[in-house]
């Protein structure tokens, strides 16, 4: 395979994953927004910082509201992590690679970029927001399904799993990094429950509702909270889950090509040294430390890769 | 032009069903109007979704179009194929001696039978060839011969491309999109396929690999890169070839190969199916600017140690002033009199010829020798007065840049409009495979239909669309 093909098909599912993932959490942002009595334009704030976004937005806009923030994440095409602009980036990835991909995978990438384009040509209204949001995460899963179903499972599909884990795993920890406050303090104080509000954030922003309260029942433990996010294997979209992904795919390159670069050693480390224990030595060793060592860790793993499997020159 | 003198291929000059057209007939007075238009919407999102776009250069908002499709079929019968191809096959050989001799022994101008200067002082030209013998005798592997038809036995090559020809993706897209959307047409129509084009290019490559070649040879499509207007047609080919697709930056010399950045280091290419011209092959060769090449492939190449589809230097054969000569080099090389007619051409390097043009201008279409794409083109009889005296300025100032040919009524097939059928003045580009095992030649090819009613202009990138384009079984 192409070093250039490995790379495309790397970002093409880094984009589509990030698509999927702002879309959840403009989504959440929403429903937040509808279910508070007192308007609080600092949970999008926050909600922009988690898409990592906010230093964009500032830089062209005065002041934070409802429907800015939401035409940011959603359309804004000077900000390249947008819905649009990442479904954009990750369809012009999918032509890059058109040859890995199967004809089903290239037509559910394109398709599903063309209806996201129409729906969001202009701006969409409030009454409007959850279908085209429906959309874009019924465009996503689509190209998922079929890449499952119908891709060989050889480097290129190890290539696509990396970089949806990639970015799946730096968006759970920013979640965490722009939440730890809330989740902290309650930590602290044993016993005592975090926001009502703030654990909806949380888990709806991963779509982790429903599996939280299938594992521990009506709990608002903030340490539970965090044990399922960063710990829980069975949970797709915990850091554990990802970073291991990761390593899975990363081993099958090393057996596939019969050589072992560092990118596995990275990976195989975080999981063994920041991964494998219980959430109270988290706590002991710092939340806040805790998220910003493996955002790095991660980040670092990406760069590594992309220098191992010579994606550029 | 007059317009009875115009052949329709449905209905001939005489308002006859011709016989290839019987069944489709039958079939198409069954069918409601109603149902085809939504057919025809059908047959666009399907190309959308496939992503058969092409890009428009210098357009950056209309950054993908589609190439209109219509969907009834141009429909050649199997004899008036068999003879088509024999002529085909005669001009293609033709064309691969003449590339041969002149970049060899030149015998063909020692013969007297074309002006030195025609050959030596083309740009297309690449000295960089002289003497050098491209693996398996072969320059032109894939070539596509432009054929308009003017009656039921008369059919002109309008030019030939052996450079890179384009569009046969369309030509395969569009069979697909009429086979979902028609099955049942194709129940009635014996069609011969021509599904087997990639898996015949990839064995027409495979054959042409340099004699170093180990085993099975390695090959690859080389693209300028996503934002080329036959991006789409790269990426398909390689696809269905399954080979990669390369672009200059994937590609380097390593230990006199060429060879491809792969997730596991470099590896050497046997054959390269290229889709850059000549001049952006080897920035080290020429062009110096290049950045869509690959330094020192022409090296490799010289040395025998890849082989490159078609080879530098074929263009020459797509010069228009040589086309005017393509009548004696046939018959030069293959010692036959030409199965194929040429439209009649005046060299506007020769002074009777230029005195001729510039008296009935508005009669003619005049091109440029190197021009391509419909692009520096002038048809006379719809010209302005100001685009004739512009282009006369430009005939007086360098002659040799131009050629003049008569306006031929190019015959139409029916296209699907609003009001049903209406003829539309067509060309079509059969597709041709040489290799060393032989010539290969896929059934029908690209049509290509001036959608505006009375316009001669069939680009793509001038308003014209495509059809699907059947021969039948006898």
């Amino acid at each position: 395979m192409l070093g250039k093909t490995a790379n495309g098909l790397f970002w093409m599912y880094r984009y589509l994953e990030r698509a999927e993932n702002t879309a959840r959490l403009i989504e959440t942002g929403q429903r937040i927004a509808l279910t508070r009595l007192t308007e609080s334009d600092n949970e999008w704030r926050s909600i922009l910082q988690t898409a990592g976004v906010c230093d964009g937005y500032d830089a062209v806009h005065d002041s934070i509201t409802k429907d800015s923030a939401i035409d940011w994440m959603l359309r804004a095409k000077e900000n390249s992590s947008s819905v649009l602009s990442s479904m954009s980036a990750a369809r012009q990835n999918a032509r890059f690679v058109r040859t890995a991909l199967t004809h089903e995978v290239w037509e559910a990438m394109n398709g599903g970029y063309m209806r996201t384009r129409d729906l969001l040509s202009r701006k969409v209204s409030e009454r409007d927001l959850a279908t085209a949001l429906g959309t874009v995460r019924q465009s996503t899963a689509l190209v998922r399904g079929s890449t499952h179903g119908t891709m060989m499972r050889n480097d290129i599909f190890n290539f696509s799993r990396i970089g949806t884990y990639l970015e799946r795993a730096d968006n759970t920890a920013r979640i965490l990094d722009v939440k730890y406050y809330v989740l902290l303090p309650s930590v602290m104080a044993v016993g005592s429950a975090v926001d009502n509000v703030q654990w909806e954030t949380i888990l709806r922003s991963v779509s982790a509702r429903g599996g939280f309260r299938m594992v521990y029942g009506s709990s608002t433990d903030p340490r539970d909270i965090a044990q399922f996010l960063i710990l829980d294997k069975r949970m797709p979209r915990s850091l554990a889950f990802g970073v291991s992904a990761i390593r899975t795919n990363l081993n099958h390159l090393v057996a596939n090509y019969g050589h072992r670069p560092p990118s596995f050693g990275m990976a195989d480390h975080i999981e063994r040294s920041y991964l494998s224990y219980d959430i109270d030595a988290i706590l002991d060793y710092g939340l806040h430390e805790f998220i910003q060592k493996v955002l790095t860790l991660i980040e670092e793993l990406g760069q590594q890769i992309e220098i191992d499997y010579r994606f550029y020159e | 032009m007059d317009d009875e003198r115009i052949f329709d291929e449905m209905w001939g000059s005489d308002a006859q069903l011709r016989g290839p057209y019987a069944q489709f007939n039958n079939w198409f007075d069954g069918e409601d109007p109603r149902h085809l238009r939504a057919k025809q919407r059908e047959a666009e999102d399907l190309f959308r979704l496939t992503g058969i776009t092409f890009n428009v250069y210098g357009r950056a908002e209309a950054e993908e179009r589609l190439i209109p499709f219509d969907i009834i079929p141009r429909i050649i019968s199997g004899h008036e194929w068999q003879k088509l191809s024999r002529g085909i096959e005669q001009r293609v050989r033709a064309i691969n001696a003449f590339l041969y001799d002149i970049y060899h022994r030149q015998e063909i101008i020692r013969a007297g039978r074309i002006p030195e200067a025609l050959i030596s002082g083309n740009e297309a030209f690449l000295p960089q060839m002289i003497g050098v013998s491209p693996p398996g005798g072969v320059y032109t592997h894939i070539v596509g011969i432009d054929l308009v038809r003017t009656g039921p036995d008369e059919f002109h090559v309008l030019e030939d491309n052996a450079r890179t020809p384009s569009g046969v993706s369309y030509m395969l897209e569009n069979r697909e999109t009429m086979l979902q959307m028609f099955p049942e047409l194709f129940s009635h129509n014996r069609v011969q396929p021509v599904q087997n084009y990639p898996r015949d290019l990839m064995r027409s490559l495979a054959a042409c690999a340099p004699a170093m070649t180990a085993s099975k040879p390695t090959v690859a499509v080389l693209t300028p890169g996503i934002f080329n207007s036959a991006y789409f047609e790269h990426a398909f080919l390689a696809d269905q070839m399954g080979v990669e697709l390369v672009e200059g930056g994937d590609l380097r010399v390593v230990d006199g190969r060429v060879a491809m950045r792969t997730t596991q280091g470099y590896k050497p290419i046997d054959v390269l199916y290229r889709r850059v011209d000549d001049d952006f092959l080897d920035p080290l060769n020429f062009n110096p600017e290049s950045r869509l090449g690959v330094p020192g492939i022409m090296d490799v190449y010289r040395a025998g140690g890849i082989t490159i589809a078609n080879a530098p230097g074929t263009g020459i054969a797509d010069d228009k002033a040589i086309y005017s000569y393509m009548p004696e080099i046939v018959e030069f090389y293959t010692g036959e009199p030409p199965l194929l007619k040429n439209v009649p051409t005046w060299r506007c390097a020769e002074p009777d010829a230029l005195a001729y043009v510039l008296d009935h201008l508005d009669e003619l279409v005049v091109k440029e020798v190197h021009g391509s794409g419909g692009y520096g083109m002038l048809i006379g009889p719809t010209a302005t007065k100001r685009d004739l005296a512009a282009f006369r300025k430009k005939l007086k100032a360098r002659p040799g840049n131009y050629i003049a040919q008569p306006t031929l009524s190019l015959s139409t097939v029916p296209i699907f409009t609003r009001s049903g059928l209406a003829p539309r003045h067509v060309d079509l580009r059969p597709f041709v495979l040489v290799s060393p095992a032989g010539i290969n030649i896929t059934p029908g090819g690209l049509t290509r239909v001036a959608l505006k009613k009375g316009s001669l202009v069939v680009n793509s990138s001038q308003g014209g669309g495509t059809k699907d384009t059947w021969v039948l079984e006898d």
